[in-house]
């Protein structure tokens, strides 16, 4: 089938653009959604139905791969994404206290993420691979091991001032 | 091979799992995931045996030789328990209330294995909110075993793709699209309910049955579906003589072997027991229909019927017969008109959908009938799809259609939408609608020019090849793409994919049929079928799909004004003769008026007409010229189950009882005649339709009684060569296919093996000839009319099943988005759409379903009837109306 082009085609260029470099091959979905997520920090909805029209897919069938993989979020995700390590290491080593102490300084209310003014989003991990430097935590691509909730507060500090200067 | 069960051997062949084997030879195995139509998944794991000393899952194990199964040992029970144990963790324990009580398979095995309470701790808490935001529908998730059937089911069998596991773990439901629910924007689901018969627990249940009874209480009756063409084999669920809901049927060899059926044979039968069913007849008298006694109305019936034949003579007489009732109703109706009113003018809507059909295909082949059967599609490698739209108007014989596509078949779609299968199709071509014949004629002339037609076939089966060689020599890609404005390089390709068929099929219905041209249509897709050698073997041919439950029927059983039944014509001598003799009375050799004709002779030549389940009011073209006709008759009898748009203008009304309420039999799209079985009674005192009919004859002095329905099918067999072999003891299962001559043959799957019914396949030669009535500056738009998923045909049936009338419950037309800005009309919006005849208010809706200048109107609704606006122009050979094309006006209204 051919791949449907239609009027929201400008808006979707990019992701026509990803789609197009795997050859829209439905094996390659995942790497497809992974590039789109990369470029909007999320998977939004109306991105998925149109990938799952551009694919010939079902949309329930891109809904249900977007959803098993932790790593897909349908929520807008913050510049920075902190994932802060709760693999058995890290958990031993204190990344309880750490988390908490992560989200009480971004602001984080229960059940939220993601801050309100976009800039942070907070997450566990179950292990990054780095149990020598627990308790790990990752912003963005850089890792931060043996971290404290004093050394953490500060980094996020100096990113908080970064921002407000912007 | 051998393999041991419980220590016996048994014969196993290669590919047969240790599930297949067990379950062949009656060993019991629990399964909750498995079911024989569907993939394999492997996931519940309750079907493990001990295999050579280990635990495996049965249904994913293949059979070896000398392998030792153990299927009851005690490891094999303790793992089944663990099990089991596991899923009650997690799945409610309110069997008391819970809908699939006494059908629930996990119900069922805890009960087995006696497990009262999971020992894990039992689930007291929902983890997940029901989701029942359709009328149909019911998801509860914390019910859902994970099983994976109804996925299955929804992506092999029905190809709607609406439903599939989303998130991970713990969380895992069976979801839709952003949890937007079934009727969701993103939601591809057509609501067939197969899911739901394949659910093993009360996760997916049906809603207008809830509450209504329990699977242990009801009655279940298997009989065939009084909807389309496609005759889907369906199970009653019946409770105090009330219908209460449609379960699948899985055999082999029906139309519908895994337990297809669409929303409306499975949601579709609410008008069963509508409070709105006829119960009494009734007269009308100074205009008011009063009730009376069966004798009363018949006995004026009776009078009026002779009175008029003494002063105006038989011919001012006339009948349409059913395509909805049964075969047996359809012989004895036509026998009424021809034996006991003394005309042929007996007719019924096959007229409006097929007629170009019958005339058609019996010109080219010598019988005017599907020539293959609806199983076959799936293995053609080629097919293609003109004027018909089986996702919505054929819907398993869709799904089937998409499955074919699954397995590699290639796809050709011919229709002025954008329907669902032009999606799916590898050339979607938009024809200008009325332009078949030219599109047809240009496939071909790509195939003769090429060189890419059968000649052997084209030599040894068929006549008058030059002739259509000459008359598509003028069709040219360029001239047919100016005619049809499909662009000409469309035209090749689709020629080229259709001429590289081993196996390519044609499908068609009302866009061909309902044209002033449509036994030209007809004759141009028979051409385009013998001349790339597609006819006479399987998964070919040139396959109408019928709309009624019964007009294959009720055509073969001579509800038609020119034949007998059979199809042996009134005006030959011997088929007179011999009709004479079995009926025992004289016969009109006179060929009589057919639907059209009869309404535009009312109050002229025709006086009486007596209408047996028949809607003209809404189905007949032009509704203001039907009212006058039917207005302006001297007696009207309506006899149906509801007091119809039609009934309406009556004088003498006869309730009839509905397919639910009696034994006889229809003849589905593909020959092949099913038995309808009586599941409920019929209301008050409403009677079978031949039951109304022998006692009327009587009454007019004509000696017609029969017991049962299967008395009268040993009359039609000895009078009908085609159902010669047809008998209700050899009914039972999947029914037999015509031509079926004798008890001992066995029916036809396909028609035309090694030759033609009348010997060579005709070629003939047709040529363009535009619509009847094309756009101008004044009506300025080409409206084309039909039918929708939801409902069916003149709604009485459909629009009285509340669930369906609940999901689409308001008329509308389709608008293309860019008329739409010009006109200022958003979708949603009142607009008029006038033609020449008529002027009718509807919904627009908005969208590129239809083509710029073009719109489309189901005519379903009695409230914005589509045709009051069509125009009754007729095919001079079929005379079928040209329903399909009519010049209007469409203008927003203001509030």
């Amino acid at each position: 089938m051919a791949v449907a082009i239609s009027a929201s085609q400008r808006k979707f260029e990019r992701v026509n653009e990803i789609i197009q470099k795997h050859n829209g091959k439905k094996s390659a979905l995942i790497a497809i959604l992974q590039e789109i997520q990369e470029e909007y920090r999320y998977l939004p909805e109306e991105i998925l139905t149109y990938v799952a029209t551009a694919m010939d897919l079902s949309p329930a069938t891109v809904f249900g791969v977007a959803t098993f993989y932790a790593q897909f979020s349908l929520e807008p995700k913050g510049k920075y994404i902190i994932k802060v390590c709760d693999g058995t290491a890290c958990h031993v080593r204190g990344s309880g206290p750490l988390y908490k102490s992560i989200r009480k300084k971004v602001g984080l209310q229960d059940g939220k993420f993601t801050t309100e003014d976009m800039n942070f989003t907070v997450e566990t991990v179950s292990c990054l691979g780095a149990c020598g430097l627990a308790p790990v935590v990752t912003i963005n691509e850089k890792v931060y091991g043996q971290m404290t909730p004093e050394g953490i507060e500060i980094i996020i500090e100096k990113l908080m001032g970064k921002e407000d200067n912007q | 091979m051998l393999i041991n069960i419980n220590h016996r051997q048994y014969e196993a062949q290669p590919g047969q799992t240790i599930l297949d084997i067990a379950r062949a030879n009656g060993i019991e195995i629990p399964t909750l995931c498995h079911h024989p139509a569907l993939s394999i998944a492997g996931a519940c794991r309750m079907c493990v045996v001990e295999c050579d000393n280990r635990l495996v899952a049965s249904c994913t194990t293949p059979a070896r030789d000398g392998m030792e199964i153990l299927t009851d040992s005690k490891r094999v029970i303790g793992g089944r328990k663990t099990i089991l144990d596991l899923i009650l963790s997690d799945h409610p324990l309110d069997c008391m209330t819970c809908e699939a009580n006494g059908d629930c398979k996990v119900q069922d095995l805890a009960y087995q294995y006696d497990l009262r309470e999971s020992s894990f701790g039992s689930k007291r808490e929902s983890r997940f909110s029901i989701r029942a935001d359709n009328p149909f529908l019911e998801v509860d998730p914390d019910k859902c075993i994970l099983c994976g059937r109804c996925v299955r089911v929804d992506h092999e069998i029905q190809c709607s793709y609406a439903i599939d596991f989303v998130h991970r773990g713990f969380d895992s439901i069976v979801g839709t699209p952003f949890e937007e629910g079934l009727d969701g924007d993103n939601s591809t689901c057509v609501f067939c309910g197969q899911c739901v018969e394949m659910c093993p627990t009360g996760a997916l249940t049906y809603k207008p049955s809830k509450g209504k009874g329990r699977d242990y209480e009801f009655q279940k009756i298997v009989t065939t579906c009084p909807y389309c063409g496609v005759g889907c084999q369906l199970e009653l669920h019946v409770k105090d003589n009330k219908v209460i809901k449609v379960g699948s049927v899985y055999q082999v060899g029906s139309p519908n072997p895994v337990g297809e059926t669409c929303v409306k044979g499975r949601f579709g039968y609410g008008y069963v027991n509508h409070e709105d069913r006829l119960t009494t007849p009734l007269i009308k008298r100074n205009g008011q229909f009063e009730e009376v006694s069966w004798d009363e109305a018949l006995d004026y019936v009776a009078q009026k019927l002779i009175q008029i034949k003494e002063i105006y003579g038989s011919k001012a007489i006339a009948g349409f017969s059913s395509a909805k009732c049964t075969n047996e109703e359809n012989y004895v109706m036509q026998k009424f008109i021809r034996a006991v009113v003394g005309t042929n003018s007996v007719d019924h809507c096959a007229r409006l959908c097929h007629a170009s059909t019958v005339a058609g295909l019996a010109r080219a082949f010598g019988s005017g009938a599907m020539t293959n059967s609806i199983g076959e599609v799936e293995e053609s490698d080629v097919i293609f799809v003109i004027g018909s739209n089986p996702t919505e108007n054929h819907p398993v014989i869709g799904s089937k259609i998409k499955r074919a596509l699954k397995k590699g078949a290639k796809l050709i779609v011919a229709d002025p939408r954008e329907i669902e299968l032009t999606g799916l199709a590898d050339v979607a071509i938009y024809q200008q609608p009325g332009t078949d014949v030219a599109l047809v004629n240009g496939l071909m002339h790509v195939i003769i020019q090429e060189g890419l037609y059968d000649q052997t076939f084209v030599e040894e089966r068929t006549v008058n090849f030059e002739l259509l060689e000459s008359i598509v020599a003028g069709y040219n890609p360029e001239k047919v793409s100016a005619i049809t404005r499909v662009p000409a390089k469309d035209i090749i390709r689709a020629a080229r994919l259709f001429a590289s068929a081993n196996k390519g099929s044609i499908y068609y219905a009302m866009g061909i049929t309902q044209h002033k041209t449509g036994t030209d249509n007809v004759l141009s897709l028979a051409n385009l079928a013998m001349l790339t050698g597609n006819l006479g073997r399987e998964s070919t041919g040139v396959n109408p799909l019928r709309g009624q439950n019964n007009v294959q029927g009720a055509c073969d059983l001579g509800a038609l004004p020119n034949v007998y039944p059979g199809y042996q014509a009134v005006n030959l001598p011997e088929n007179k003769a011999k009709f004479e003799k079995a009926w025992g009375t004289q016969l009109s050799d006179d060929i009589g008026l057919t639907v059209v004709e009869i309404l535009n002779a009312a109050g002229k030549d025709i006086k009486g007409l007596y209408i047996m389940g028949e809607n003209p009011v809404l189905s007949d073209p032009d509704q203001n010229h039907v009212i006058a006709a039917l207005e302006s008759l001297d007696l009207l009898v309506v006899q149906d189950i509801f007091l119809t748009e039609t009934a309406q203008y009556a004088d003498v009304v006869l309730p009839a009882a509905s397919f639910a309420e009696k034994n006889g039999t229809f003849t589905n799209t593909e020959r092949r005649i099913q038995r309808v079985r009586k599941a409920i009674d019929a209301p008050g005192q409403s009677r079978y339709d031949w039951e109304i009919i022998c006692d009327l004859a009587q009454r007019m002095d004509y000696a017609m009684s029969y017991d049962s329905a299967a008395e009268i099918m040993e009359e039609i067999a000895e009078l009908t060569p085609i159902y010669g072999g047809i008998h209700f003891d050899r009914l039972e299962g999947t029914g037999l296919q015509w031509p079926c001559s004798s008890r001992e043959h066995q029916g036809t799957k396909f028609l035309h093996q090694g030759q033609f019914t009348h010997g060579k396949g005709k070629f003939h030669t047709v040529s363009y000839i535009p619509p009847a009535e094309e756009p101008d500056s004044e009506y300025s738009y080409l409206l084309m009319t039909g039918r929708m998923l939801y409902h069916f045909h003149t709604g009485t049936m459909s629009r009285r099943s509340p669930a369906i009338d609940q999901y689409e419950p308001d008329a509308y037309v389709e608008i293309n988005l860019a008329d739409a800005k010009r006109l200022g009309i958003e979708d949603g919006e009142r607009v008029r759409v006038t033609s020449r005849r008529g002027e009718v208010e509807t919904y627009a809706r908005v969208g590129e379903r239809v083509q710029e200048g073009q719109l489309f109107m189901p005519f379903h609704y009695a409230e914005s009837p589509a045709n009051r606006l069509t125009n009754p122009v007729l095919d001079v050979i079929a005379k079928i109306p040209e329903l399909k094309v009519s010049a209007v006006k469409l203008e927003k209204v203001n509030m």
